[in-house]
């Protein structure tokens, strides 16, 4: 009898020896105590030390760029650490090029807050704000692409580019993940949110996106994207696919709202008739555009009968159609393989590669 | 010199009764971090650390309160729990070294990954804490941490080893269905052939 109750008491003191232990050990080695985070400079603010940057950052209202909820998965989220970093951590090699190492980019996601650290984001991700919006309407363009127009609550306004994109919060287990979403509509609705999101079967972000019912709520945080459209004669080239029309139709709306003369080619890739976008909307603006071409091309017409457009990969038609030697800027937006056989094609036809823009998804 | 020297132990644990050559125990982290040297040499570093630490504490333990004519209940065997206090010795200390860790020296840390939970479960470390008392306590408190330096330093010296060869291998021509895992057990065999010539000098 003895033997089992010094036995438990054995072990009872032990499991509380170790968790007094381990809970003392948490109080002294995970308190950081307060920290100054100095951001391009500016004032520093004083933040509670032992969060990763990117989550205190957040906190603080400054929204670095993220999809994968901090998991160190995207590689979205880089900033500079100029001070304070800590040593480079072998999580963050595989999206940091040697350049980028050299000039101190660390994923803001991986960071942990343990001292005092300076840091230089873009001075853009300092604008960026976080706003809830209402879906006002909703309708399916093709079989899986959604378009959702959102309306921004208690009168608030997003100022972005053409071309930028939003992130939208997205409920998930254990916290929320962000997914990128291009802007569809115009700067000159400011109070306004258009977006195109094509369902992934079984995606998180798409999912949640196609699921919202017309007076829900969700909650954003932008513009992202670098993308600016340079002013004067240059002619505007996108070549896009699928729901890579979203920042394109924003681009050519925000032409022909702004310089209806200016030259701008689109070209527009699918596999078949279906899955063409805003044929008739494009052939309305031409009216108003004389210098806007646009080509759409399918990949595989042959399950289209009634076609007689274009055939073939969409660069291809890039090819056919684009005169070298012309003063241009690209944006291009699609499916990995398109945008890299697209940006082979305009490096042929002398464009620089500063002036070509690709967002990839 | 004798057999029970602290030289003497601590050579016999690593070479002649090499933990993972002789004992083939630590199997799975051996043949799953010894693919990159510097991980290797991580882990290795880790295994050791923990060993020694964790089989002093224990042995601490089970003198002064497991075993019979321990320091606080002499009169009862308390051996049966041997097991089930080694492993949360071992549970409650890696946790702290983690912590440690990543406060002081979070690339380390951040190098080991998943690897440094996992040493909770290694049977290496748990293997040398049970060999400790396979016989009651045979060794006194000295000699036990030259039995448990010298055992991780076995382990540690044999996942540089195979690191190294598992280096040289990349280049090397091997037949399709033993790339891979199946050649890295066929050399463990033969290093641990190797190794057993150690035999004779630790018992002669
Ligand atoms: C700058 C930027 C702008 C973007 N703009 C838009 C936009 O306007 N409209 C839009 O619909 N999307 C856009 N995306 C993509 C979008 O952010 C999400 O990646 C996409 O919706 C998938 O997220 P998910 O949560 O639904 O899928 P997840 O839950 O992340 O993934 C579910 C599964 O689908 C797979 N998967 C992920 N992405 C794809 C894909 N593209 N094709 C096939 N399988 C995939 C994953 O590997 C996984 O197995 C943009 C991305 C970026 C980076
Ligand atoms: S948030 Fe995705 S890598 Fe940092």
């Amino acid at each position: 009898m003895m033997v089992y109750i010094q036995a438990v008491a054995v072990m009872v003191l032990l499991g509380a020896g170790l968790v007094l232990l381990l809970l003392l050990a948490g109080r002294f080695l995970c308190n950081y105590g307060t920290c100054n985070v100095t951001i391009n400079g500016r004032e520093p603010l004083k933040v509670k030390g032992g969060g990763k940057l990117l989550d205190t950052l957040y906190d603080n209202q400054i929204f670095i760029p993220s999809a994968c909820g901090g998991q160190g998965t995207c590689g979205y989220c880089k900033v500079r650490v100029l001070s304070g970093g800590g040593p480079l951590l072998p999580t963050e090699l595989p999206y940091l090029t040697g350049d980028e190492q050299a000039k101190q980019t660390r994923l803001a996601c991986q960071v942990k807050i343990r001292n005092d650290i300076e840091l230089e984001v873009k001075p853009e991700y300092l604008n960026v704000k976080r706003f809830r919006a209402v879906l006002s309407s909703a309708t399916l363009v093709t079989a899986d692409i959604r378009e959702l127009h959102f309306t921004l609550c208690d009168g608030g306004q997003l100022e972005f580019r053409a071309g930028q994109y939003v992130q939208v919060s997205v409920p998930a287990k254990g916290g929320s993940v962000f997914r990128a979403y291009s802007i569809a509509s115009t700067p000159s609705h400011p109070e306004e949110l258009e977006l195109l999101v094509r369902r992934i079967p079984g995606g998180l972000g798409s999912g949640y996106m196609h699921k919202l019912q017309v007076g829900d709520e969700a909650e954003f945080t932008g513009p992202y994207g670098e993308f600016e459209l340079t002013a004067g004669d240059t002619e505007l080239v996108c070549i896009g696919g699928g729901v890579g029309m979203a920042p394109m139709r924003s681009l050519i709306r925000h032409l022909a709202e702004v310089e209806p003369e200016r030259s701008c080619w689109l070209f527009f890739g699918a596999r078949t008739e279906e899955q063409l976008l805003y044929q008739k909307e494009f052939e309305a603006l031409r009216k108003r555009m004389p210098n806007l071409h646009v080509v759409y091309a399918l990949s595989e017409p042959e399950k289209s009968p009634g076609w007689n457009g274009e055939t073939g990969f969409i660069h291809l038609a890039a090819e056919r159609h684009l005169q070298p030697g012309v003063k241009r800027q690209a944006f291009l937006c699609g499916p990995p393989q398109m945008l890299s056989s697209a940006r082979d094609i305009l490096l042929g036809k002398e464009l620089d590669d500063k002036d070509i823009f690709a967002d990839e998804f | 010199m004798g057999t029970n020297s602290f030289i003497m132990i601590f050579l016999a644990s690593m070479f002649a009764n090499n933990i993972l050559l002789a004992k083939f125990l630590g199997m799975c982290s051996f043949i799953a971090i010894s693919r990159n040297m510097k991980t290797a040499f991580g882990m290795g570093a880790a295994v050791t650390a923990v060993t020694v630490c964790t089989a002093l504490l224990n042995y601490l333990v089970y003198s002064g309160v497991l075993m019979v004519g321990s320091r606080f209940f002499p009169e009862t065997d308390l051996t049966f729990l041997s097991f089930l206090v080694f492993i949360l010795v071992i549970a409650g200390f890696v946790q702290l070294l983690e912590m440690i860790l990543e406060r002081f020296l979070p690339a380390l840390y951040f190098s080991f990954g998943i690897f440094l939970p996992l040493i909770t479960v290694n049977c290496a470390i748990l293997g040398v804490n049970l060999f400790m008392i396979e016989q009651g306590l045979k060794y006194s408190f000295w000699q036990t941490s030259a039995f448990a330096l010298g055992s991780g330093g076995g382990y540690w010296l044999a996942i540089c080893l195979m690191a190294g060869i598992r280096k040289k291998l990349e280049g090397a021509d091997i037949p399709k269905p033993l790339r891979g895992v199946g050649i890295a057990v066929i050399i463990t065999g033969l290093i641990a052939m190797a190794f057993m010539g150690f035999t004779g000098m630790a018992e002669g």
